[in-house]
């Protein structure tokens, strides 16, 4: 649909200003669930591709020439570095120019923004990411960088829920998981009207009863809808989480990414530069948190 | 800091040489209110002027700025017309001085606006004294005397200026008037005291900002809130007129029949019913109660905890800006009287 290519923009003139978006190529469009793509993308400055570095939870402002820019989490990991995955819910006007577009567009790209999750703190100890609905995007960076280094961590627990096994995110993907010896990986869907679902049937906080958690040294990731955050708290809570090792990724509307103007503040926070990962008990402080 | 002093007859021809320097604006009258816009001449200038309209962030971060250009073949190009301008801000008044300072604190940082900060570096400030009006609160929130973010300032004692030189562009500027200036005596410095005394005690209007995080904190459910919000019509005046809101929204244009367009980005409002929405319809402050509360802890507790003051310069335009008359002294001066009445209770 269009023939934008990458600007003659020095890399010292884009690297002064933040708001330059990097041109990047979709490589690839999965078809993931309905209303959920899984974009693949790539940047056409080759150096860039190769040398593009974020932490696992961090997210981009992505463009849609023509439409305008959207913030979306990165769902693929630093381990994997050359191509980019972003998962994207086809909601709002810039999503769904992006879902009109097809392999070898091209998007604008800048980031990564955001803390991500501190890989540095949770090495060494046990992990434990609990995903709802849409929620698997930003958790898959974290899931696949535990796996990748998966020396770095001890036990690692998955917990990731969806409406239906239609409504999965990355379902084969995670399925083939399943028998892995060095990850729990447990999955639930809230029905199976198919009839065809292997796994578990009944709601995300339902597998806790699946899984032997270690609560002082481990660090749970927590990232879905507020009915997930509601249900999911209270359980870790239950099992003497301290409110410090519950990490939450919160959604917000991030026009600048830069902390500048001010759509994603929580309390004095910005979402965009001091989150979107926040402790529970960060997030505990913050008014109108979820 | 460098002091000196300029007769009052040698102004016009002080503002003649500084135009070497780059395009004066100044305060210019308009039916009865004040604008900061360029100079037909330099007669047009009104430096005893109360506040004018809008603030002179407008000349930093403009109503609406183009940021990006993108065209076929070429991708975005960031588009930086206009931010090398040289301009001189003539007659700015030590609140709005501060608000800037307090600006940079947001559009500097780690990551740091080209945009603002370009601005920044080629408009020159002059800065003027003032005399409160009814609605100025300035000493109450500190900002009625800058000792930085301005190249030059004046300050009227009758027959002549007293000027502190606060940059080295400052300093170029009086020397580029050659003999202009002179050194100020141990008089000029009495008349100068005197003159920042009676300043100090002209001020009608006071609010106490003492303990006012706490008391915000204490007052989060406070029914205030509610009354605000139903009273509030979240038009967004406010934040339009305010020196030290920065909140911005950004959209895409395109160019009908073509495959070119910009990106821009224009003042916003957290009083504005969409500040808070998300994609797919989530709503973090879907109420005007809860919009009107959030304007008032940011500008006044978190902007505390983030960067040691309130945002607030006391400057008073929102006071006289609101069609439904909110006065945020007024609205201060209530919650701490809520909040001693239930100490008290």
């Amino acid at each position: 649909m269009q023939l934008l290519s990458e600007a003659p923009v020095s890399q010292a003139m884009a690297a002064q200003n933040p708001y330059y978006p990097h041109m990047a190529r979709i490589v690839r469009i999965y078809k993931m669930v309905e209303d959920n793509y899984l974009f693949s993308l790539r940047f056409v400055d080759d150096h860039l591709a190769r040398t593009f570095q974020y932490n696992p939870g961090q997210f981009m402002m992505l463009s849609v020439p023509g439409t305008g820019e959207s913030p979306i989490s990165i769902s693929s990991s630093p381990s994997r570095p050359g191509i980019l995955e972003v998962c994207v819910r086809r909601v709002g006007r810039v999503t769904n120019a992006l879902y009109r577009m097809q392999t070898n567009d091209l998007v604008g790209l800048r980031g990564p923004y955001g803390n991500g999750y501190d890989v540095e703190t949770l090495a060494g100890n046990d992990l434990l990411l609990v995903a709802g609905g849409l929620g698997m995007a930003p958790l898959r960076s974290l899931l696949w960088y535990a796996l990748d280094n998966r020396d770095r961590f001890r036990n690692v627990t998955l917990m990731f829920g969806a409406k239906s096994p239609a409504h999965m995110l990355f379902r084969e993907e995670l399925a083939s998981l399943v028998d892995r010896i060095d990850l729990q990986c447990l999955l639930t869907v809230d029905s199976d009207p198919t009839g065809t679902w292997k796994y578990n049937v009944g709601l995300l906080p339902k597998l806790f009863d699946h899984a032997k958690l270690k609560p002082v040294e481990t660090y749970a990731a927590v990232c879905g809808p507020p009915v997930v955050y509601k249900f999911v708290l209270q359980r870790l809570l239950e099992l003497n989480f301290s409110k410090d090792r519950i990490l939450m990724s919160l959604e917000r509307r991030m026009k600048c990414g830069v902390g500048k103007c001010a759509h994603c503040s929580v309390g004095y926070r910005y979402t965009c530069i001091h989150g979107p990962i926040f402790t529970y008990w960060d997030a505990i402080n913050l008014p109108e948190m979820i | 800091m460098k002091v000196l002093k300029l007769a009052k007859e040698n102004l016009d021809f002080f503002a003649a040489v500084v135009q070497q320097f780059g395009e004066v604006h100044a305060p210019v009258e308009k039916n009865g209110k004040y604008a900061f816009q360029r100079l037909a001449r330099w007669s047009d200038a009104r430096l005893d002027y109360q506040r004018t309209m809008l603030p002179p962030k407008k000349y930093f971060l403009p109503p609406h700025d183009t940021l990006l250009e993108y065209k076929d073949g070429q991708g975005y190009v960031p588009v930086m017309d206009g931010v090398d301008r040289r301009l001189i801000l003539f007659g700015v008044h030590p609140c709005d001085i501060y608000a800037l300072n307090i600006l940079d604190m947001v559009f500097y940082g780690r990551y740091v606006d080209t945009y603002y900060q370009k601005r920044r570096k080629n408009i020159a400030i002059i800065g003027i004294d003032c005399t409160p009006d009814e609605h100025c609160f300035c000493r109450s929130m500190r900002a009625d005397f800058v000792d930085r973010g301005f190249d030059l300032f004046f300050m009227d004692l009758g027959d002549h200026y007293h000027v502190m030189v606060g940059t080295a562009l400052g300093d170029d500027m009086v020397l580029a008037t050659g003999p202009l200036f002179e050194p100020t005596t141990q008089k000029d410095i009495e008349e100068y005291k005197r003159r920042s005394s009676a300043k100090k005690s002209a001020f009608k209007l006071e609010v106490e900002i003492r303990d006012l995080p706490e008391i915000f904190e204490m007052q989060y459910d406070s029914t205030l809130w509610k009354g605000l919000g139903d009273r509030c019509l979240s038009c967004g005046s406010c934040s339009m007129v305010c020196p030290t809101c920065y909140c911005y929204d950004v959209a895409d244009d395109v160019e009908l029949g073509s495959r070119a367009g910009k990106r821009s980005r224009s003042w916003d409002s957290c009083l504005f019913s969409t500040h808070a929405l998300v994609a797919g319809g989530e709503n973090f402050r879907s109420g005007r109660p809860a919009r009107v509360k959030f304007r008032y802890y940011h500008k006044q507790s978190r902007f505390v905890a983030e960067y040691g003051r309130p945002s607030c310069v006391g400057c008073g335009r929102c006071i006289s800006a609101c069609p439904v008359k909110i006065d945020i002294s007024e609205v201060i001066s209530q919650l701490r009287r809520m909040e001693q009445n239930a100490i008290a209770k």
